[in-house]
């Protein structure tokens, strides 16, 4: 003990109990490295304080200036890190080998902070429902905690107060994203799931209007993401009685042989290769059960529906990027030594995603429901490129992703302005002629509903040649195969919406379309803009997708 | 660098679209003079282009190539053979009568709603179809025309789904149904055949490593690209389904009878003059040069489509009780013989099926924009209604029969020198296929004469009685086509010299030969 007390620095006592003092290294955190997602995190911690500090009346404001200006923040930082090469060269694992820092985790943070932007412009927005006894409101329950149609529910209304709660909420699950496709460890890779998830299943049961159906979306969102959680769990926790670490490089090593042995304790089941297989399976299950993959995919209708549209909007796009961030991180890092056993199931799952997303839309009535299911075929097609197994299957998927949350978001940005009494009018029956009243706004989701079916000159098309020509060059042809037949039947509801809006009659008890203010217009435009300039032009972000397309070990 | 004339031919018409489109709501005349002036504007770019193309030089002329989509190995490559020229030429002719016979097709029934601008939509809408047909003409790089020629459908579908006639037979309501279902039927046929086409683009690029026509012909001719044979025949088959639907080539033919017959007169001759054309001008441009050994192997079987098409569109002509759809089958014959003579490769037949593309276009439109005229004097597109028009409309009846006889092929009149050059050329290989084509050219003066002599001749019908003759403006579009069908009818020599050197250098990159003539053959 003598010698314990003159040691210099003993922070705390279990540790210097445990082991002597000279082992332990104090863990080495690059803080500049992982500044997009500190500020982001931060910025909602700074939230949480606003709603228990700032007066009612200002919280709004507060809070939307602070979420926006810690987005654009965090996608300065990113940018910086690109800059100054941590996307190519310089691309390292920081913070204990827990995160990496590589061109498809910048690429992938950068795509969910500007997302994660628009979104929260479509969160801020007011000026779409009437105001309720003098107060500008937005899509938000005015009191999460009254019951719908309760009187508490009204007094909360009359009150004018509003869930400003949002914000934070969304920084967190922007945080969480965030270290999803980043996470270089199965623990990380755990903690950042519900970090991102939890938000999310809050964010869903907060719709102003139609509050029933919202708390439905989210019960089911909730118990269905937690069985999926706790697969991965599982998954994890016989990954780790197979290598005996949790770490993705130690794991790769065990996998391909390079390493034998790690941990005497685990000699009984390290390299079993049962666990190895259950494990993946398990973990995969529960990152294709996020990015909405057939048959992991029965969450996403009603969860679609039910959410408040901004949500939708933003999880759609911000769970679908971070997931396939991490889906390609896990199956290009962890396990490429194993590809012959999942490729053949990840073939399936792509086959029996694109054509069943595509099938089930076109019974469809409600838009969101509609756009739901078109987004589980968009998996599939994702899917086709993860599958490739090269640089190029990894550039094509970055791309396709920036391309598909810009349209997502876009569109459910559209869908929040199509009103009649009842609020957001989203059955098709109500879209009719909307092409006559409106005939911009009508322009505007046809551009995107093109996009979605990947006509030419749209960013859409881009997305789908680059994934479709990875997969082909990959030896995945039949799957490409598949992929254009299950275009051209996802091409039939796309283009039904568009006769409906352009080629029938309007009704005359139709909806009508709001004027938003220029935060929606905002997020519109840039829907259309990064949609057209992807179509056009799509060069620059296909060099930006193809340098970032490697993966640190 | 060069002035990039066919950048700036493409570019006209898509600048005039954007303008046009742009026009506020009250001024409709402005816009229709806008888009005519634009399309006019093309026209003299198109002279440019046929007066500055050397038909002895280089096969692709004027070309243009930069660099696009590195990424996926595209060039933004442009370049005209004779057949492009002569193409792009029949476009730009076409276009101005399109949008004049069309002046009041899209003006609003009522001026209730002020943002909604049929008007404007319906000229720019056809100013945009120019451009892509344009520079899908001209791109001889395999992605960049994939994107237009795809792109195309769309404003193609607001232009059949938003503007039909006025009164269908059923009435208002059942006309609207009838004209959505037919655009989307025009669009699911042709998205699905594109869709095809995307993974025989994405199987070429994987098997050649970039899109451009000349390189890949280049490397296949010196050996460094080799395909295989099964690989050619499976990318073959997807490029020409594509092509088939959009030419389109029995059985693949069902949408062009509803978008034709629910379309107004202006966009059914954009339809099957224009855009339909890119489809067989594909055949000739990408699949003959890109696989010429795959072509071989399905020449027998396309030869007996084609051969189907030609004497079932006819049958079908001659059954019609509609008079657009009458046209529309009497264009799915005359496509069977376009096809068959790509597929004769023969120079003769290739050359003929050049011109009967350029010709076909003329004389539809004559007779398609003259019917237009008469179906909207009357309100309705059904035969039985009219009778004994040449009566109390003689010269809309005079220029209906030579639209008529055009299409029939009479000596004298332009149609005839290609269907005889067609023939002749698929009897020197196919003797027993030629001679069975020959049938259709019979049943197309069956169902030309009898749709005249239904229509004008025989007791003026109560109900055609005060039909108006055809006014200036009508008269403006029917007079220059008929012109033109007569000069190309007597001479056609400088259509055929553009097109003869092109049709050459398609026919040595599918290593084929003329066939000797018997007789000479026999003195040896």
């Amino acid at each position: 003990m003598s010698s314990l007390v003159s040691a210099p620095a003993v922070h705390s006592l279990w540790t210097t109990a445990a082991d002597p003092i000279s082992k332990i290294n104090a863990p080495k955190i690059e803080y500049g490295q992982l500044s997009p997602t500190l500020i982001v995190i931060g910025a909602a911690v700074l939230g949480v304080l606003v709603e228990a500090f700032v007066p009612r009346k200002s919280r709004y404001y507060v809070q939307a200036f602070l979420a926006v200006v810690a987005l654009a923040a965090a996608f300065a930082a990113v940018v910086g890190l690109a800059a100054g090469g941590y996307g190519t060269t310089k691309a390292h694992i920081a913070a204990m080998g827990a995160i990496a820092v590589d061109g498809p985790a910048l690429f992938l943070q950068g795509t969910i902070l500007l997302a994660g932007l628009v979104s929260i412009f479509m969160f801020a927005e007011r000026r779409l429902d009437p105001e309720a006894h003098g107060n500008r409101v937005d899509s938000f329950a005015a009191q999460a905690s009254a019951v719908p149609g309760g009187d508490t529910e009204k007094a909360a209304i009359k009150a004018g107060f509003t869930t400003t709660e949002v914000f934070p909420l969304a920084l967190f699950a922007i945080g969480g994203m965030l270290v999803f496709p980043s996470a270089n460890d199965l623990l990380t890779l755990f903690i950042a799931l519900e970090v991102f998830s939890l938000p999310l299943y809050l964010l869903c049961a907060l719709a102003r209007r139609k509050r029933l159906m919202s708390q439905e979306a989210a019960v089911k969102y909730f118990l269905l993401g937690a069985f999926a959680s706790a697969f991965t769990l599982f998954g994890i926790a016989l990954l780790y009685g197979y290598a005996g670490s949790v770490s993705y490089a130690t794991i790769a090593s065990v996998v391909d042989g390079s390493i034998t042995n790690v941990d005497p304790a685990l000699a009984d089941t390290m390299g079993n290769d049962a666990l190895l297989l259950i494990g993946m399976a398990l973990v995969g299950m529960g990152l294709l059960f996020k990015v909405g993959a057939v048959p992991f995919h029965m969450w996403t209708p009603d969860v679609y529906q039910g959410a408040p549209t901004p949500v939708t909007g933003f999880m759609a796009a911000g769970t679908k990027v971070a997931a396939f961030g991490a889906l390609l991180r896990l199956l290009y890092v962890v396990v490429p030594g194993m590809r012959w056993d999942w490729r053949p199931v990840m073939w399936a799952v792509a086959i029996v995603t694109m054509l069943g997303g595509a099938v089930v839309a076109i019974t469809q009535t409600d838009i969101k429901r509609l756009l739901a299911y078109s987004s589980i075929a968009h998996a599939g097609f994702i899917l086709a490129g993860v599958i490739a197994m090269t640089p190029d299957g990894v550039s094509s998927v970055l791309f396709y992703l920036v391309a598909y949350s810009f349209v997502t978001i876009g569109a459910f940005a559209v869908v929040t302005l199509v009103r009649d009494a009842g609020g957001e009018a989203t059955h098709l029956s109500k879209w009719a002629g909307l092409g006559r009243r409106s005939p911009l706004v009508a322009a505007v989701f046809a551009v995107f509903l093109l996009a979605f079916a990947g006509i030419p000159l749209t960013s859409g098309f881009a997305g789908k040649f680059a994934v479709f020509k990875a997969a082909a060059a990959g030896g995945a042809g039949p799957l490409v195969v598949v992929g254009v037949v299950s275009s051209a039947v996802a091409a039939f509801f796309y283009i039904r919406v568009i006769v409906l809006m352009f080629f029938s009659e309007p009704k005359a008890d139709g909806p009508t379309v709001a004027v938003p203010s220029p935060l929606t217009m905002t997020t519109i435009a840039v829907g259309v803009a990064v949609t057209v300039v992807l179509g056009l032009a799509p060069q620059y972000f296909l060099n930006l997708a193809s340098q970032a397309g490697v993966f640190v070990r | 660098m060069s002035f990039p004339l066919l950048t700036a031919t493409a570019a006209l018409p898509a600048v005039g679209a954007i303008a046009t489109a742009a026009v506020p709501a009250k001024q409709r005349t402005a816009a229709k003079w806008l888009a005519l002036l634009f399309s006019l504007g093309t026209l003299v770019f198109a002279a440019v282009i046929a007066a500055r193309f050397d038909p002895g030089g280089n096969q692709f002329q004027l070309t243009e190539s930069h660099a696009w989509i590195t990424d996926f190995g595209v060039r933004y490559e442009l370049g005209v053979d004779g057949i492009g020229v002569a193409l792009i030429a029949l476009t730009a002719l076409l276009m101005p009568f399109v949008i004049l016979a069309g002046w009041h097709d899209a003006d609003p029934q009522e001026t209730g709603s002020s943002r909604w601008r049929p008007t404007q939509g319906f000229f720019a809408l056809i100013l945009a179809v120019e451009a892509m047909v344009i520079v899908s003409f001209e791109a001889t790089d395999v992605f960049v025309f994939y994107i237009f020629f795809e792109a195309m459908l769309i404003p193609m579908y607001f232009l059949i789904g938003g503007f039909g006639d006025r009164a269908g037979p059923h009435g208002e309501k059942e006309a609207a149904t009838q004209r959505s279902y037919a655009a989307v039927k025009f669009l699911l046929y042709n998205l699905v055949g594109g869709l095809i086409m995307l993974a025989a683009v994405i199987g070429l690029y994987v098997v050649a490593g970039n899109f451009s026509l000349q390189e890949i012909v280049a490397a296949r001719a010196n050996g460094s690209l080799h395909m295989a044979t099964s690989t050619e025949r499976l990318l073959f088959l997807g490029f020409f389904f594509a092509f088939a639907v959009k030419a389109p080539l029995w059985p693949l033919h069902t949408w062009l009878p509803n978008a034709m017959g629910e379309a107004t007169a202006p966009v059914a001759v954009l339809i099957t003059a224009v855009v339909d054309k890119v489809g067989t001008f594909a055949m000739l441009r990408f699949c003959l040069q890109l696989f010429p050994n795959a072509s071989k192997w399905a020449t027998p079987a396309i030869l007996v489509l084609a051969l189907i098409s030609i004497v079932y569109g006819a049958l079908l002509a001659v059954g019609q009780r509609d008079i657009k759809r009458l046209v529309a089958y009497a264009s799915i014959s005359h496509f069977g013989f376009i096809i068959m003579g790509i597929f004769a490769m023969t120079s003769q037949g290739q050359s003929g099926a050049t011109l009967y593309m350029v010709n076909h276009g003329i004389s539809t439109a004559a007779l398609m924009l003259v019917a237009g005229f008469l179906i909207s004097r009357r309100g309705s597109r059904l035969i039985a209604d009219y009778g004994g028009v040449q009566k109390v409309a003689p010269v809309l009846a005079g220029t209906f029969l030579i639209g008529g006889l055009a299409t029939l092929s009479l000596p004298g009149l332009a149609p005839f020198v290609s269907e005889f050059l067609v023939l002749v050329g698929t009897f020197t290989r196919y003797p027993v296929i030629g001679i069975i084509a020959t049938i259709g050219i019979v049943l197309a003066a069956l169902y030309t004469l009898v749709l005249y002599q239904r229509t004008m001749t025989g007791p003026v019908k109560p109900s055609t009685e005060g039909i108006a003759d055809l006014r200036v403006r009508e008269l403006a579009v029917v007079v220059p086509l008929i012109g033109v069908l007569i000069f190309l009818g007597v001479y056609p020599k400088p259509l055929t010299d553009m097109v003869n050197p092109a049709v050459q250098h398609t026919l040595s990159d599918v290593h084929k030969k003329d066939p000797k003539p018997e007789v000479e053959a026999a003195h040896k």
